[in-house]
This record gives structure tokens, C-alpha cells and sequence, in this order.
């Protein structure tokens, strides 16, 4: 069922061929996280910019996906436009099912197409389709267009980018499936250098489950433990929108470019205000039964008398702070506004919306005008916002160039560095303290997901910076452990390493299961040997003022703790990402 | 005799957890198409979802067509599949009329055997396996409805 090697397809675009190679390395590095560090260090070229066109783009799955619930992720790695390093960006929707059902479990692509391209694949056929005509277009469009085109309706995952990607924006990502996304640290303007406006991966194959009762029985324990138990309700009720009140009520919810933690009108964009007002319904993806996804619904007056359109966006707690609470805009509807032009031109919420929350203040400050913003950009101003973004997305002028390229390029350029809320990529949406914030300025992806930084400042009111140290190495090799396998994180709390053993083993990977511990050390190396040998220095990285200025619910940000924490941080990253020969295991 | 049938589709999320489970528990297979029951967007995922299953006939057009005894009227609708006689000629499938009878590249059908074993993995209850004749008036509201 897990074979002991990884079968992987690499597609030369220049050439429009594609070879399946054979690569071991199954027992040492298991998949997804592991099999992409492991790819990137044979097809990679840390020398070599980001946008060389022999550099790699990788999607990886990995041993237990789509043979238990949840193990729905695909780990996307390349070398970054954002910081011209190693990269990692995590996504769903059905692309990882697919690629294991099309009998793979790597495609990495090399090489620039000729012409503006879809890369179409599955277990029976492999083709690049000639699609200038998509040229410029919106995400929705480019996905309205290759449905007519390509077969495989329902079992297939589209994966393409929008004008961001095309544009060369650091801050474009590639939407997966419509609702998921390949968001951060610029992998759609990867495929953007690569001509290559879309991939559609089709899962046409079936292969043979273990036979007996041993497997479906624990596939059973493993969907009602998730579906029949708590541990998945905040998920599947009002999803993460529900942090926006928590993290409200502790101070800790980034407002106005980080002017404040807190604020009344929580009211108007929380998780319960976009349920009740906007919530149209719930979607998964495949092979997950949870339904996290949130779709909500707008519906938009465009002329009189009475005509409507309506728009499907899908929220989550990130979109919702960096489009709503970092703007000051403060009605949900509004909001869902801001992430559809978000969503059409390709870019990852996240960074648009801070980039704008800086640009804003920039504004406020005199160091930019509208000769650069060409709208009035102002917080709350939503109407300007959805311009803002197009512009953005299409790169419009100078000014919109840089500032896809981050705040901190453009601050570098026009002033007001101090305020741009960077943290190794712009801030994802937790002001939670001085263990999130060196957690995300220095971790691998620069994602809260890297590790728990933001639930460690929740829970710990007094800590030691060696305590808080080990908790995000230990923390960081947990979670690299399950994006190996590779699991959405939301079911870290299902998945030990215990029950990731017991999977492993029913499918007959025993020599695996015996060694996760080593494993999740091996891959937890790799990743930052890689991100090392493409030019990353720990210590050269910087918080800005911004961050300095924080009072959360502990109360003003203490700046000496922040600075122990970030140099102690760096000094185990570099032990950690030690070359090979040095290392211990 | 019960049937599967699927009146609540517009609860459904995309998570496949039906048809992964029929070709898992059904034909000991990972996949998502050699399962009786097969999920679809109509139209990409904002315009919902359709499951592709057995709808029961009774006669059934592919037991008719069926020139082996592989597939066989079933009481109660639908059809009993004696894999070990289909000679794999695809006459089923073409008999068809919703398109329920899926034909692997081998030429191997797959259809509900109205088993039900899919109904307990689906988390929105939009299956059900029941007697026709003991079907409650408005059971398309469906359990946990408001």
C-alpha cells in the first residue's frame, strides 16, 4: 500500500515532456515536508535565483494521504521571490488526493513553457496546453475556462494563479480548488516565471487497500474520533472565525496596521457576526470530514433597478483580520468584498491586506500620496481597498510593483520601515507576544503554523526564554512530523505519533513506524538545512518598532525578552540546519 | 429491501467520505472512482455537489443488459453483482440511464449494491438506506434539522 521508494513526475516545460523518476529515501524522510526538502536539495539550485527557470517547483504528498481522514495536505516547496529562499506553503482542497490517486507522490516542474500554459496530468495522461488566451485573467475565469477544456469533473484539482502570479508579485499565491491556496511567500509567482497558468491534476487510478478488518477498523476509530467527539468542533462550527472574539478579548488582535490589539467594533466582523450574516455554507476538502471551509455570501447591487450579482467567498480567521480588523473595515460584507478582489487577482490575503494596512499609515504620514495609491486609501475605506487590490494584483504602476514585493521593500524605498508589520513575510494575525512574533519572524514557512508561538503566549503569563525555546524546537518537530505525512493541522490533537505509528503499520510500513521520532528530527534538519544553504542569517533578521509597541493582555510588549528570545531562536536554528556531516543523527 | 438513496446532496461538503468508504469497504480499493457511489462538483465547487449512485430501477436496464448474469434484478431494486461472471463487455454501463455504472480502464463495473455502508461515514446526513415503502413523509429534512 505505501511503497518503500516515491514515485515522481518531472514535467520540463521548456521540452513538454515529463519523466517519472524513482527516488528513495521513504524510511528517512516519509513525504510531504521530508520528500520536498529532500527533492528541492536534488532538483533545487540554491545559487541560482528564484526565478531560474531550471529551479524546481514541488508539490509533495505523503505516505498516509487519502488513506485516512485529514490526511489531505499537499507541501508545495520552492525558492522564494519574497526572500530568494528555500520555501514551504501547505494547501488542500483535492490536491493532494488527486495526486495520490494519479499515482504519485511528488510532481516537481522545472524549465519555463514557451507560452503562457496549463500543465494537465493524471494516472493515464501527461500534456502542456497551449492557454495564452488566459492571459491576465481572474482566478474565477481561468477556472470557468479549464473546466469547458479538461475532463475528470469532481476528481480532479485545479491549481492556478491570477494576475499576481503573472505580474511577478512576491505576494502571489496559486488557488487551489477555488477555496484553498498555495498562499504565502510567493509560489504563484513561481509559476508565473514558469509561463505556466494553471496545473490540473486528475486522480483516475485505484490501488489495492491491505486486506482484512485491521484497516477499516482503524480508519473507523480514526473518522468517528474526528467526527463523533469535540475535538473538531470549533473547526466545524463557526471555524477559526471564532478567534477573532478570543483574540479581541485578550488584546492580541492586530488593528489598524497594529495601532491597536482591541477594539468595540469586534462586533461587526466576528466569528458569530459572519455565521449569522454571510454564511451561505460549509465545504471540505477531500478526504477530510470536518468541513472547516466557510463559504460566505455576497450579494452586490451593480444597477438600478434591483439588479444583484452574488459572490461565494470563503473566510477564515486570517482573511478576516488581515482584509478586515488590519483595515479598520468593519462590516462583514464589506470584508468579504475586499478578499474576492483578493482571491480574483491571486494574491495571498495575508500579505495584501498588511501591505495595504502599512501603505495606509504611510499615507496618514505624508510619505506616500495618491500620485503612488492612485485611490484614497483610508481605514475603513473598503470601496478603495477593492481597487487597491486589483492594482496590487495587476501591478499598476512603480509604486504597486514594490509594494507587492512587501511592505519592507517598499518602506526601504519610501520610508516608514518602523511600521510595517513584517515578520519574516507581513504578520499573520496574532499579536499574542513576544514568542509569536520571534516564532514567525524567524520561523521556516514565517507562518504561524510554523509552531504554537501564539498558544504559548496564551497560556503562559510567566516563562523562562529557555522554557519557551524548547517548547518551539519541540513544537516545530511535532508539527514538521504530521506535515510529512502529510495531515492538515488541524488534527494535531488526533494524530500522535502513537496513532501516526498505528497507520503507518496497517498499511504495512513497519519500518517507518519504528523510526518517526528520527524522522521528525532527520526532516526538522533538512528543512532548515536547505533554508541555510539558500542564504538565510537568523540573526540579520529584525522586528520592526511596530511590533515594540504592543500592549496585549500581559501588557506592554517587554523588548529585552523579545530580543533573548530572537538571538536564542537564531542560535538554535543554526544548530539545528548544522551542515550533515556535523550533525547528530 | 432497502436502497440507498441520496435526498439531502445539498448539504453535502466535497469530502468524499461516501465514495472513499464503498471503495475502501466495498471493493478493498483507494480511489474515487471504482466505488458505487462517486461525488462531483456540477460546475465547479461553488455550485455544489452531485452523487452519481445506483437510483434503484426496478426492472433494472442493466440487469436486462447484462448477457452473462453478472449483474441481476435485486428485490426491491437495483441489482446483485456476481463479479466472477462479467465478461466485461460494458453492456451495463451503456444501459444506464443516470450514468450510475462506472467501467474501470479494464472494463471492470462498479455499482451500488445498496449495502449502506457508506451512510455512517457521510457527517451531513445527506445518505439514506431504507425501505422505500417505510420512508417518513419529509425525511429530506434529515436528521439535526433545525
Amino acid at each position: 500500500m505505501i511503497r518503500d521508494h516515491f514515485r515522481v513526475l518531472v514535467m520540463d516545460l521548456a521540452a513538454g515532456r515529463g519523466r517519472v523518476e524513482r527516488h528513495d529515501g521513504r524510511e528517512t524522510v516519509a513525504g510531504g515536508s521530508g520528500l520536498a526538502a529532500w527533492l528541492f536539495g536534488h532538483y533545487g539550485r540554491p545559487a541560482s535565483p528564484w526565478n531560474d527557470p531550471a529551479q524546481p517547483l514541488i508539490f509533495a504528498i505523503g505516505p498516509l494521504t487519502g488513506a485516512f481522514p485529514l490526511m489531505s495536505k499537499t507541501v508545495c516547496a520552492f525558492k522564494s521571490p519574497y526572500h530568494d529562499q528555500y520555501a514551504e506553503s501547505h494547501a488542500g482542497g483535492r490536491s493532494a488526493l488527486a495526486l495520490r490517486m494519479a499515482d504519485l507522490d511528488a510532481l516537481v516542474v522545472t524549465g519555463r513553457a514557451p507560452r503562457l500554459s496549463c500543465l494537465a496530468l493524471g494516472g493515464h495522461h501527461l500534456e502542456l496546453r497551449d492557454v495564452h488566451f488566459l492571459a491576465g485573467k481572474p482566478v474565477d475565469e481561468v477556472g470557468k475556462v479549464l473546466r469547458r477544456m479538461l475532463g475528470g469533473a469532481g476528481h480532479r484539482s485545479m491549481l492556478r494563479i491570477g494576475p499576481a502570479g503573472e505580474s511577478g508579485a512576491a505576494m502571489a499565491g496559486i488557488t487551489v480548488d477555488t477555496y484553498r491556496h498555495f498562499g504565502r511567500l510567493g509560489a504563484g509567482a513561481v509559476m508565473g516565471a514558469k509561463n505556466l497558468k494553471a496545473i490540473v491534476v486528475e486522480g483516475d487510478r485505484a490501488f489495492p487497500l491491505p486486506a482484512g478488518k485491521d484497516y477499516p477498523k482503524l480508519f473507523e476509530r480514526v473518522h468517528h474520533q474526528l467526527t463523533r467527539t469535540d475535538m473538531m468542533h470549533k473547526y466545524h462550527d463557526l471555524g477559526t472565525a471564532a478567534n477573532l472574539e478570543t483574540l479581541n478579548g485578550l488584546q492580541s488582535l492586530p488593528w489598524r496596521n497594529l495601532r491597536q490589539t482591541a477594539d468595540a467594533a469586534i462586533d461587526g466582523v466576528s466569528g458569530r457576526r459572519f455565521a449569522d450574516d454571510t454564511l451561505l455554507r460549509n465545504a471540505a476538502c477531500a478526504g477530510c470530514p470536518v468541513g472547516c471551509i466557510h463559504v460566505g455570501f455576497l450579494r452586490e447591487k451593480f444597477m438600478e433597478p434591483n439588479q444583484y450579482l452574488y459572490r461565494q467567498v470563503s473566510y477564515d480567521y486570517e482573511p478576516i483580520f488581515a482584509t478586515g480588523t488590519m483595515l479598520g473595515v468593519v462590516e462583514a460584507p464589506a470584508v468579504l468584498g475586499i478578499m474576492d478582489t483578493v482571491e480574483q487577482m491571486g494574491l495571498d490575503v495575508m500579505s495584501a491586506g498588511v501591505a495595504l494596512a502599512w501603505a495606509t499609515e504611510a499615507v496618514e504620514k505624508g510619505l506616500i500620496d495618491l500620485a503612488q495609491t492612485l485611490v484614497p486609501l483610508q481605514f475603513g475605506q473598503a470601496a478603495a481597498y477593492r481597487q487597491a487590490v486589483e492594482h496590487l494584483g495587476r501591478g499598476t504602476n512603480d509604486f504597486y510593483r514594490l509594494l507587492a514585493q512587501g511592505a519592507l521593500k517598499a518602506a526601504a524605498h519610501y520610508g516608514g520601515g518602523d511600521f510595517a508589520c513584517v515578520l519574516g513575510q507581513e504578520m499573520a494575525g496574532y499579536a499574542t507576544g513576544e514568542v509569536f512574533f520571534t516564532a514567525q519572524a524567524l520561523g521556516l514557512r514565517h507562518s504561524h503554523l510554523d509552531s504554537g508561538g501564539y498558544s504559548f503566549d496564551q497560556k503562559h503569563a510567566a516563562y523562562t526564554t529557555a522554557e519557551a525555546l524548547d517548547f518551539l524546537v519541540a513544537d516545530e518537530g511535532g508539527r514538521v512530523l504530521l506535515t510529512s505525512m502529510a495531515a492538515c493541522l488541524f488534527a494535531r490533537g488526533v494524530y500522535t505519533p502513537t496513532l501516526l505509528a498505528e497507520c503507518l503499520e496497517v498499511l504495512g510500513a513497519r519500518g517507518l513506524a519504528a523510526g518517526l521520532a528520527d524522522v521528525a528530527r532527520r526532516v526538522q534538519a533538512l528543512r532548515w538545512r536547505q533554508r541555510l544553504a539558500t542564504g538565510f542569517d537568523p540573526h540579520a533578521v529584525t522586528i520592526p518598532e511596530r511590533f515594540r509597541e504592543v500592549t496585549t493582555w500581559k501588557g506592554p510588549l517587554d523588548g529585552e525578552r523579545l530580543d533573548a528570545l530572537m538571538a536564542g531562536y537564531a542560535a538554535r536554528i543554526l544548530e539545528l540546519g548544522r551542515p550533515e556531516q556535523d550533525a547528530p543523527v | 429491501m432497502k436502497v440507498l438513496t441520496t435526498p439531502r446532496m445539498e448539504r453535502c461538503i466535497g469530502c468524499y467520505a461516501c465514495s472513499l468508504a464503498c471503495a475502501r469497504l466495498v471493493h478493498g480499493q483507494l480511489s474515487w472512482l471504482t466505488a458505487g457511489i462517486r461525488i462531483r462538483s456540477s460546475g465547479g465547487l461553488s455550485t455544489g455537489f452531485e452523487a452519481r449512485t445506483c437510483l434503484a430501477c426496478l426492472p433494472a436496464p442493466c440487469a436486462a443488459a447484462c448477457p452473462t448474469g453478472a449483474f441481476a434484478q435485486r428485490k426491491g431494486g437495483g441489482v446483485r453483482v456476481q463479479k466472477d461472471l462479467c465478461i466485461r463487455c460494458g453492456d451495463c454501463a451503456a444501459a444506464c440511464p443516470v450514468e450510475a455504472v462506472y467501467l474501470d480502464n479494464q472494463g471492470q463495473p462498479y455499482v451500488c449494491i445498496h449495502c449502506g455502508r457508506c451512510v455512517g461515514f457521510c457527517p451531513h446526513d445527506c445518505l439514506e438506506w431504507s425501505d422505500p415503502g417505510e420512508r417518513a413523509p419529509g425525511a429530506a429534512a434529515g436528521k439535526g434539522a433545525a
